[in-house]
């Protein structure tokens, strides 16, 4: 039986993670590589990074942490942040990244996620959601969840998956740094409509909500952060509690 | 111990490198002849697409190379399934070190298959010191049927072969340099174990 993947994720910013709460106070939480380490050692099964810097550096400074986690990490990682064109991604594939993911320049050019998944394989190409329910509609966002980007989430995901997408990352910008549980309704429908796996990202607060978003969110993986960057929550109390209830999980 | 990662362009080499980095490995990285001849053990990786690899395989001779070499190769994903006789994507013929048919994985079950899933049956030094039922990472759209050639085996929808051997030639469709330590103890093994 396949697993049921726990990821955390990491934005980064100059070479440094941090955490965004509802995507604005950014705190500090330590070093790239050194947190990439102690997570693969923990017991995760993937790493996510979001690189947020700003600077005309950005790309050059990306390069080089990627690279420093590829050497030590021996577990598959995904990144994603300003990532634009088959140049960008090649790059880094040949820095040891295993997948990217794109956001931003996917809504603004959806024919990048087909030349992605031609030139490099759909298994590398995650196509990263930001959206925001208003009255039962889900309106989907750009530019780090600053820009509403007309596009309705379901539909969007439809598209993403029909021009090569290889895996959804969905985050509920209603949810994000809540704590208070994934957005599972969203969920369940992305994940019944789709054929691609399905990785929930925002709102994980206890083990009970990681649950919540492979029950009756049918995800197949579940992303988080704040939970395990300050300690309060260990991957493997929330693998030990999902095996427990009889979910599948590498432990 | 002369280890040659073969680079045809398909994929990511890195990751292999660097897990080999990380057991003391200096692996050679080469697409040329000599070097690949002159190898102990030879790594075969690939990422990609199966007919666009192959092509890639045939434009630096590595279609008629590889099938002669006496030492121990290993295929892993792409790799081995391009040592296969013939692939369902695109209708790809492979290497045919393995008599074998690589099918589209089908079935009501999410594709690709990715992320951890237990291999078992293992049957071959590849996996000394491993548990039976061990976690690997898996990424594959395609995989090759249970068979006699099988040395591991896995469940998605149905049961498939997780690594292959024939003589010299092994493969594993999951990626042992992205699968933690137990991958790293199959690549350790690999190199420097007793394969009988």
């Amino acid at each position: 039986m396949l697993a049921k993947r726990i990821i955390p994720c990491l934005d980064v910013r100059d070479g440094r993670t941090v955490k965004g709460v509802h995507f604005l106070d950014l705190r500090d939480a330590g070093d790239v590589v050194e947190l990439a380490t102690g997570y693969s050692e923990a017991g995760a099964d993937e790493l996510v990074f979001l690189d947020i810097t700003a600077s005309r550096e950005k790309r050059q400074t990306m390069l080089e942490w990627v690279e420093r986690v590829a050497r030590v990490v021996t577990i598959p990682f995904t990144v994603g942040g300003g990532i634009s064109s088959e140049r960008d991604v090649e790059a880094l594939l040949k820095k040891g990244a295993d997948k990217i993911s794109v956001n931003t320049s996917a809504l603004a050019d959806p024919g990048l996620i087909g030349r992605l998944a031609y030139s490099f394989g759909r298994q590398c190409v995650v196509v990263a959601v930001d959206a925001s329910e208003t009255a039962g509609a889900w309106e989907v966002y750009s530019h780090g969840g600053r820009q509403p980007a007309g596009r309705e989430l379901y539909d969007w995901a439809r598209e993403a998956e029909a021009r090569g997408a290889g895996e959804l990352l969905f985050t509920s910008m209603d949810h994000d740094g809540s704590r208070q549980g994934f957005a599972c309704d969203a969920l369940r429908r992305l994940s019944e409509q789709s054929a691609i796996p399905l990785i929930a990202s925002g709102g994980a607060g206890s083990p009970a909500d990681f649950y919540d978003a492979f029950t009756c969110g049918k995800a197949d993986a579940a992303l988080a952060a704040g939970i395990f960057h300050y300690g309060k929550t260990s991957i493997r109390e929330v693998k030990q509690y999902l095996q427990e209830k009889g979910v599948t999980v590498r432990l | 111990m002369k280890t040659v990662i073969i680079d045809y362009g398909a994929g990511n080499l890195f990751s292999v490198r660097m897990a080999l980095h990380r057991l003391g490995i200096q692996p050679v990285v080469s697409c040329d002849e000599r070097e690949i001849r002159s190898a102990d053990r030879v790594i075969f990786p690939g990422v990609g697409q199966a007919s666009a690899a192959m092509e890639r395989l045939k434009s630096h001779g590595l279609d008629r190379i590889i099938p002669a070499l006496e030492r121990p190769v290993l295929g892993i994903c792409l790799g081995m399934q391009l040592m296969c006789a013939f692939t369902e994507e695109e209708d790809t013929c492979g290497l045919g070190v393995f008599p074998l048919q690589v099918e589209k994985i089908r079935g009501t079950e999410k594709v690709p298959h990715m992320g951890w899933n237990r291999i078992s049956g293992l049957q071959s030094g590849l996996f000394e010191g491993l548990a039976e039922s061990e976690w690997m990472y898996f990424v594959h759209s395609y995989c090759v049927p249970d068979n006699a050639d099988a040395i591991a085996r896995c469940d998605y929808h149905r049961p498939f072969a997780a690594a292959l051997r024939r003589e010299n030639f092994y493969g594993c469709q999951f990626h042992p340099e992205k699968s933690s330590r137990s991958g790293e103890r199959i690549l350790w093994n690999f190199i420097y174990g007793k394969l009988a």
